[in-house]
């Protein structure tokens, strides 16, 4: 028996019904969500509710508490959760299910900095707990804009919300955590004052993705690949994270933000990190997150005079996208006609390290781009000595292994291979693996996994104070530098494969891949 | 989803050109389309009554994305000769156009009592090699599924199919002796249990599992092998000494001792109940507590009260499987391992009989 006996009585008891469950158990709380009106709550946060509470993993006794600046009723806000779940969830709605979840929504209307929000906030919070009997854990989702995080934080603490003596009180912070490393610092440091750190959950989305999961156990589950893992026999890594559409209804927050802020600060230095991070200890919060700290720590800050040897940015201009004339991006409406911001970003990093050192890692993402892609390939090194003859043929390429995280979540790996034939011709042949038909099953959506996280307080997935800076203190030189530069950004067509400037951050006889 | 069929079949045919058509059909399904790849993690085997084989076809249609890459049905048919065979590629082709295509292979064989003596030869070539292959045998014909346990690693059955609940518990074990058995009946209450696990999950509630007095299952009436299946659980999992359990009409009733105290068993049918399964789970503790989970649309119903006969109710969330959600989660779980299970059924057996 698992459970300890008496003369234990001190001792906290492990549950001995959860073994062999794969879902354990999450404990009852309501979830507070700052701008639950917007889009974000829309699209992703409560249809991951949803499907959290369809699949029985929300807790029996789960509330949710929007808000918002506008005034309108319970009922009101509730039915425009209801629509929103029945719009973008992933699967048709359950009709009891989703009332089940509809009767525990309430709203509070108000601005972020108004004191009575908060007295609100607590007075339904008591209400709650005096209605089943028992204290619930308390999550605060900030889904606001940036500018609201340090009000939101503030006024948590002033109202005496950011702890409770008897159950857990956890923060949600979405991104951009800063738009620079100063922001960053102030931001953790207003963060810290009130909350603890393992209260904080950063959530960049990205590592809730099956995918990027599923790469620490592709590196560390299979002994075939460490060996090779390494400067002796990869020749570079690329990360690409292409999209083809513009910038849509979100030209004020992307003007203000740009490609390099917008993907390759958090997401894409998070996927360096899963490809360059030695094992960790354990699959606990903190030795993982340890060691992509310790890969961003290896990557050097770049001085002002290397940011135009590793950095690249341009701008889409007027092009063909989906069969369709494309406007170019300062003929987007809300951008300025003068606008600076980039929305194409490439950078070469290197990992200054014994097992990275020399060997460059790409990184590229834009808007309007050919294809919408997101994948990390890595180039091996090529054979040292070929016996064959590689005329007629393709001939023999270098093996990559790419690992796409979208459209479909998967792996393939290039091989040569002999054509069929008399002669002695090789070809490149790719060996696929999808991730879900292969599993069986539909990878469910990142906020589900994440938001079930935050409920269960396991911060693996998050991202930790000193790693947002880490990733900060690598991307703030080239922000400054940009910013200082008065300098004609470069154009790239709609619908291409980005500018032809990106070509020279590539080294020796590299190649950026076919978006 | 959209689906495009490549089939092929053939009467008196053999499983050499039966596996042929299977590559060839695989070759030109990825030279028409090379986004057409085999998605290749699981072959099923189920051998089926040829009179109830569109049932059993219907019922894996229902399991949508969790079905086996390759799908082996041996359709039975007493005093056939002929060995007959259909195969069908499926490729979903509503993906887009750079997606790579799902793609299901169902060989369907059609044999008879003559096939029996050589069933693992001809099952033997039409499964992918290096690949966990599960079998199921939904209507009986145990001697066939123990010959067929050699190509195994997984069998899938449903406890609460046997007449006899003891029965169905030792037909289980003796298998899982062999291969890693996946129970329908077990997976049917995997909710329960999840909810039940959650109840007690608080460290305040943790320590009432040692005060268990009571636990009262009501059931499908052919679903006592599941009734006994989550009251085995809860046994080996709380270190119950179990006793049997004796039949009081559609009841039945015995003891269990944990250390403190023991634990009245009371497992009855509910005739009202139309579906396999649960209907509820009550437990008591020696404080008066008491939780009581019951099956519900949009979830389970919980009732709890507490020790000073103060009430709660409220909706545990969850939405029905369905039992084609629940044989698709047992194709899944041929993938997986839960430690529980034989404990359980050991503890079950024990109150069994």
């Amino acid at each position: 028996m698992a459970i300890a006996a008496e003369g234990q009585a001190r001792v906290e008891l492990e549950n001995p019904l959860t073994a062999g469950l794969e879902r354990l158990p999450v404990a009852p709380a309501s979830l507070v969500i700052f701008g639950a009106t917007g889009d974000l709550s829309r699209r992703k946060l409560l249809p991951a509710l949803y499907n959290l509470a369809h699949e029985g993993v929300l807790p029996g006794h789960f509330h949710v508490i929007g808000v918002a600046r506008r005034e309108r009723a319970d009922e009101d806000f509730a039915e425009e959760c209801v629509e929103a779940i029945r719009r973008f969830s992933r699967r048709p709605p359950d009709p009891d299910v989703l009332e089940s979840l509809r009767a525990n929504i309430r709203y509070v209307p108000g601005t972020f900095d108004d004191e009575s929000v908060y007295q609100r906030l607590s007075e339904i919070l008591d209400g709650f707990e005096g209605e089943v009997g028992e204290p619930l854990n308390r999550l605060f989702y900030l889904s606001t804009s940036p500018d609201f995080f340090p009000v939101i934080v503030k006024e948590l603490g002033r109202s005496e919300l950011a702890h409770h003596e008897r159950v857990a009180v956890r923060v949600v912070i979405e991104k951009p955590f800063g738009t620079t490393l100063q922001e960053a610092r102030e931001l953790n440091e207003t963060v810290l004052s009130i909350f603890d750190e393992s209260q904080v959950f950063r959530i960049d989305h990205y590592l809730g993705k099956e995918t990027v999961q599923n790469m620490l156990a592709f590196r560390f589950a299979n002994g075939m690949f460490e060996p090779l893992w390494n400067r002796n026999y990869i020749d570079s890594v690329q990360i690409t994270a292409a999209e083809d559409i513009g910038i849509g209804s979100r030209a004020d927050y992307y003007d203000r933000a740009g490609a390099l802020r917008d993907l390759i600060q958090n997401h894409m230095l998070q996927l360096l990190c899963h490809v360059a991070m030695e094992p960790p200890g354990s699959f606990t919060a903190e030795d993982v997150r340890n060691e992509k700290v310790k890969v961003l720590h290896a990557i050097p800050e770049p001085s002002a005079g290397e940011v135009a040897e590793i950095a690249v940015r341009a701008q889409y201009g007027p092009g063909h996208a989906g069969g369709e004339d494309v406007p170019g991006y300062l003929e987007e409406e809300g951008v300025p006609g003068d606008s600076h911001t980039e929305t194409y970003a490439a950078l070469r990093l290197e990992v200054d390290n014994w097992r990275w050192a020399g060997v460059p890692f790409y990184l590229r993402t834009g808007k309007r781009l050919a294809r919408k892609v997101t994948e990390i390939a890595v180039t091996l090194k090529p054979v040292p000595h070929l016996a064959f003859s590689q005329d007629g043929s393709l001939g023999v390429r270098p093996n990559q292994l790419v690992l796409t995280l979208q459209p479909n979540e998967g792996v393939s790996l290039s091989l040569g291979a002999k054509i069929p034939g008399t002669r002695m011709i090789i070809r490149p042949v790719r060996m696929e693996f999808q991730y879900g038909s292969s599993f069986l099953s539909q990878s469910p959506e990142a906020y589900e996994r994440l938001i079930a996280d935050v409920m269960r307080g396991d911060a693996t997935l998050f991202t930790r104070n000193d790693e947002v800076e880490a990733q900060w203190r690598i991307c703030d030189p080239i922000v400054g530098s940009w910013s200082a530069s008065s300098e004609r950004l470069p154009s790239y067509e709609a619908g291409s494969q980005g500018p032809e400037e990106a070509n020279g951050l590539l080294l020796g006889d590299d190649r950026w891949r076919a978006i | 989803m959209g689906t495009a069929d490549a089939v092929w079949s053939a009467e008196a045919t053999t499983p050499d050109e039966i596996e042929a058509a299977l590559r060839g059909l695989l070759l030109e399904a990825h030279t028409h389309d090379e986004r057409v790849v085999p998605a290749r993690v699981l072959n099923m085997i189920a051998f089926v009554d040829r009179a109830w084989a569109g049932e059993i076809a219907n019922r894996l249609r229902g399991v949508g994305r969790y079905h086996a890459s390759r799908m082996l049905v041996l359709s039975y048919e007493p005093g056939r000769r002929s060995l007959d065979a259909r195969v069908t590629i499926s490729t979903d082709d509503s993906s887009a156009s750079e997606e790579l295509s799902l793609l299901r292979e169902t060989v369907v064989v059609e044999l008879g009592d003559i096939h029996l003596d050589d069933l693992l030869t001809i099952a033997d070539p039409l499964v992918v090699t290096d690949m966990p292959t599960l079998l199921w045998s939904p209507h009986g014909h145990h001697e066939v599924l123990s010959e067929l346990l050699e190509l195994s690693q997984a069998v899938l059955l449903d406890s609460v199919e046997e007449p006899d609940p003891a029965e169905a518990l030792r037909w289980s074990r003796q298998l899982g002796e062999q291969a890693y058995v996946v129970d329908l009946a077990w997976l049917r209450s995997t909710p329960w249990r999840e909810r039940v696990a959650a109840s007690f999950d608080p460290p305040a509630h943790r320590r009432e599992l040692l005060t268990i007095s009571a636990l009262t299952v009501r059931h499908h009436p052919a679903s006592t092998a599941a009734a006994l299946l989550l009251t085995g659980w809860l046994a080996s999992r709380l270190g119950w000494r179990e006793a049997t359990l004796l039949a009081h009409g559609q009841a039945l009733r015995g003891r269990a001792h944990a250390d403190r105290q023991d634990i009245a068993l009371h497992l009855q049918a509910a005739p009202e109940l139309m579906v396999p399964g649960l209907e509820s789970v009550a437990i008591e503790t020696a404080a008066g507590r008491s939780l009581r989970l019951t099956r519900g649309p949009g979830g389970l119903r919980a009732h709890t009260r507490q020790g000073d006969g103060g009430t709660l109710e409220w909706i545990l969330p969850g939405a029905s499987r369905g039992e084609g959600g629940v044989l698709g989660e047992g194709i899944r779980q041929a993938l997986l391992r839960d430690p529980t299970y034989v404990p359980a059924l050991d503890a079950a057996l024990a109150m069994a009989g």
